[in-house]
């Protein structure tokens, strides 16, 4: 018999690490177990991009409460963190998305998010590899980026100093009632997190979460070549609407000096291959942005899942079909961003504190009440 | 010749077969296929055609042998492309499409079979102060040997093991250097009895010691390593062991390497099946995917006569009227009996895999430690919590030597198998895109 836990979180990729963090910082004794390796899932395959995004209110809320977290958090993180506050630029292309940057900037203000409007000529002078004739773009200074799986074990590491445990390698067969079922181990605990990103449906049957497949590509080292997370403003687009598949030009200069190039979304199940055609579709977009970094060297490209919901909000609150248990996942692309946030605002509601934000549109209920995509 | 490219497009060629790599195997493989009226394209990372072993091993003018085999390429009708490295290959229907980043430019070869000629490159095991200036690869040393780079005065010491290290010491004698030691892991009693048992292959006996003998004065220790090489800027000095007694030697250059690895990255990408990091072949060198057939260093290290047969047997395997001489799988068996009793004499020892200190840098592109990486439950783990092998040679260079330290097994593979450009990976055929003129149209309709 193992011995009893405030709280069992299920899962060590980097929204797991982050509840562990808040929920042992909050006094809890809280057991971490992953399959694999801490943040060796979606955490390992995302961009690492913080971001403040605004496809609906609630996602602006959380997204930039949790950028302020990440900002109070950086002096801290270890260096292997690589977090870079390299701010993001909303490209437009022409004069109507310059409307939409516009509109941005009043939505950002709204939230207490700083930003300026580019020039086009300021856009030229601060991303010279940009093609010319841009209508400008929307620089939020705040966004940073950091590497995720050592943003994730960095997080852990501040839990086990609060005194969690991590065990790694443990599969957890299934969630009971209060307990956590691991091969022939039965954990006993008040609460358990089902943390377990896209996986989270196989042990709490009903979640509505589907793997929404990405691709990446990493270049060699280019210093200085792209200096902010370069995003066109067509990007929500591409993440909100669940077509079968679409692409965005979503550049990051790495602290290395490399790239990344991404973005695409599929729905096609756990098929994690890569497939040229969407990876062609996604450098000619970059191409299309970036016309030099034709001559760039790709060294490498790799697939992820990210863990999607029918409305694009994380499922953060608790489970009411099982005493004790909470749902933190369905981050969908913004997991990095949205961990730190996600770990507070679930360890006030376990805690009984009022939380900074408003935990209403994140709670797991509303899809038991059937809502679909808005 | 190839097409002029034009924006993003990508140049085509059609074929019957692809061969993979002109080194001998693929040279013999290339040259039986297009003797038998086949389209065949050979696509080469090199700038000459020969491979590593006949570019850089061969330790003066290209042998005889290979100018001979050289000459029957060219005669053959096939095409061979160099500059080219293949960055990813896909199956659609019965038709193979590599990609490949060819002198920066895309190029697209369609073909109904592929032949793996793809070589090994150099183990290297990484020890204190093996990235200082002055210590280098054997393969490295032959390469700049022959590039006319001099090692006149230079003292030198050739360190690790296999029997390349014995044209490199010759080479370098030849070339003024001071030839300190020849130090072979392996021990003494295994390095003779596989000397015994060269027997069934003359030519190497003639040949290691036409070698040897150009470096009499040097002493080849067997049952010896260096353990570490220091110095402030440069390589001033090695530790050398022998088991029993550790000293330091004053040296200029340490040429060292543990043999060969096969290049299995595009075989697995393929989906073959590989077995202790060898590409699987049967009696007629089919890999496990149906058309698809591998030859040479990469299907197991056998040295260069084995290559050659493995080769023109590939070849005549897809030839429209295959046909294979018994003299010929003869000679392969014997070779391949050689070629186990290499691999046994030069097994490496238990004592190297403590090489390595903590502080020992293992991944140059990355600046990593070998202390930050030998936890690490798997290869993936390491590459992710520290990017060991994760930089621009993509762990070509350090992750064997870490599969030999840690037992680590290879992470998987995915296209680009090497760096290309982002151009050639975002290319695509122009809709209009024609074949470009290679082949004799008559000559392909032997293929039926």
């Amino acid at each position: 018999m193992t011995a009893h836990h405030d709280a069992v979180v299920v899962g060590a990729g980097i929204v797991g690490a982050a509840c562990a963090e808040a929920l042992s910082r909050s006094g809890m004794s809280v057991l971490v177990l992953d399959a694999s390796f801490a943040g060796s899932g979606t955490t390992a395959a995302g961009m690492g991009h913080l971001v403040v995004m605004d496809d609906s209110p609630a996602q602006l809320a959380l997204t930039a409460y949790s950028g302020r977290l990440w900002a109070a958090l950086a002096p801290e993180l270890p260096r292997n963190v690589e977090h870079e506050a390299c701010g993001t630029l909303w490209v437009a292309e022409d004069d109507e998305q310059l409307e939409a940057v516009r509109a941005k900037q009043s939505v950002y203000a709204d939230s207490g998010v700083a930003t300026e409007i580019l020039s086009p000529a300021q856009l030229a002078e601060a991303e010279p590899h940009l093609r010319p004739g841009l209508a400008g773009a929307l620089l939020v200074r705040g966004d940073a980026v950091i590497y995720p799986p050592n943003g994730a074990r960095a997080l852990l590491q501040r839990a086990i100093t609060n005194g969690a445990s991590v065990r790694e390698g443990v599969r957890v067969n299934a969630i009971g009632a209060r307990e956590v079922i691991a091969g022939n181990e039965r954990i006993s605990c008040d609460c358990v997190i089902n943390a377990a990103g896209a996986l989270a449906p196989e042990l709490t049957p009903g979640i509505p979460i589907v793997p929404r497949k990405g691709h990446l590509v990493i270049t060699d080292r280019y210093p200085g070549f792209c200096r902010h997370q370069l995003v066109e403003l067509g990007y929500l687009t591409s993440a909100h609407t669940m077509t079968t598949e679409s692409v965005a030009f979503n550049v990051q200069p790495r602290a290395t000096g490399q790239m990344l190039i991404g973005s695409s979304r599929e729905l096609v199940g756990w098929d994690g291959s890569i497939n040229r055609s969407i990876v062609r579709r996604m450098l000619d977009r970059a191409l299309d942005f970036m016309p030099g970094l034709a001559l760039a060297s790709a060294i490498r490209t790799w697939t992820g899942f990210r863990p999607t919901t029918p409305d694009k909000l994380p499922l953060i609150g608790s489970w009411d079909e099982m005493p004790g248990l909470w749902i933190a996942a369905g981050h969908e692309g913004l997991g990095i961003t949205t961990s730190v946030g996600t770990g507070q605002l679930l360890a006030d509601l376990i805690t009984g504190r009022a939380p900074a934000i408003d935990p209403a549109p994140f709670a797991p209920s509303r899809v038991l009440a059937g809502v679909g995509e808005h | 010749m190839m097409a002029p490219l034009a924006g993003t497009d990508a140049t085509l060629i059609v074929a019957d077969v692809a061969v993979i790599g002109a080194g001998p195997a693929g040279i013999a493989a290339a040259t039986r296929a297009a003797e038998s009226g086949l389209r065949v394209v050979v696509l080469d990372r090199g700038l000459e055609t020969g491979g590593q072993i006949w570019r850089h091993m061969s330790g003066g003018p290209v042998p005889r042998m290979a100018q001979r085999w050289i000459a029957q390429l060219s005669r053959s009708g096939a095409q061979v492309i160099h500059g080219t490295s293949v960055v990813d290959v896909q199956h659609e229907d019965a038709e193979f499409e590599i990609l490949a980043d060819s002198s920066g430019s895309a190029l697209r070869v369609r073909a109904g079979r592929i032949i793996l000629a793809t070589g090994a490159r150099e183990l290297f095991i990484p020890f204190d102060g093996w990235t200082l200036p002055g210590v280098m690869g054997i393969g490295g040393a032959q390469a700049l040997l022959k590039s006319g780079a001099s090692f006149a005065g230079k003292r030198v010491i050739v360190a690790g093991s296999g029997p390349l290290m014995l044209p490199v010491a010759a080479s370098l004698a030849n070339s003024g250097a001071k030839l300190i030691l020849v130090a072979e892991q392996a021990r003494r009693s295994a390095v003779m009895r596989f000397a015994a048992g060269l027997w069934r292959a003359p030519a190497l006996v003639v040949q290691a010691a036409r070698y040897r003998a150009r470096f009499l004065s040097t002493s080849y220790s067997t049952g010896t390593w260096v353990t570490a090489a220091h110095g402030a800027d440069r390589l001033e000095s090695v530790t050398v062991t022998n088991g029993r007694r550790t000293w330091r030697e004053a040296v200029d250059v340490l040429c060292t390497g543990y043999g060969l690895v096969p290049n299995i990255e595009l075989a697995r990408l393929l989906g073959c099946d590989t077995r202790d990091a060898v590409i699987v072949v049967d009696a007629q060198q089919r890999t496990t995917v149906a058309n698809v057939l591998a030859v040479g260093e990469a299907t197991g290290i056998g040295g260069e006569p084995l290559s050659l047969i493995e080769g023109e047997i590939a070849g005549s395997v897809v030839s429209p009227r295959a046909r294979i001489s018994d003299a010929l799988l003869r000679k392969r068996a014997a070779l391949e009996i050689a070629a186990r009793r290499m691999l046994d004499a030069f097994a490496l020892r238990q004592e190297l895999r403590s090489l390595p200190t903590g502080g020992t840098i293992v991944c140059r592109c990355e600046d990593v430690s070998y202390g930050a990486v030998k936890d690490a439950v798997c290869a993936r783990q390491a590459k992710l919590y520290t990017r060991v092998g994760m930089g621009p040679c993509q762990g070509r260079t350090c992750m064997p030597g870490l599969d030999f330290l840690l037992a680590w097994q290879p992470d998987t593979v995915r296209p680009p198998i090497e760096p290309a450009l982002v151009s050639v990976l975002s290319s695509e055929l122009a809709d209009d895109a024609a074949a470009s003129i290679l082949f004799n149209s008559s000559v392909g309709e032997a293929y039926q």
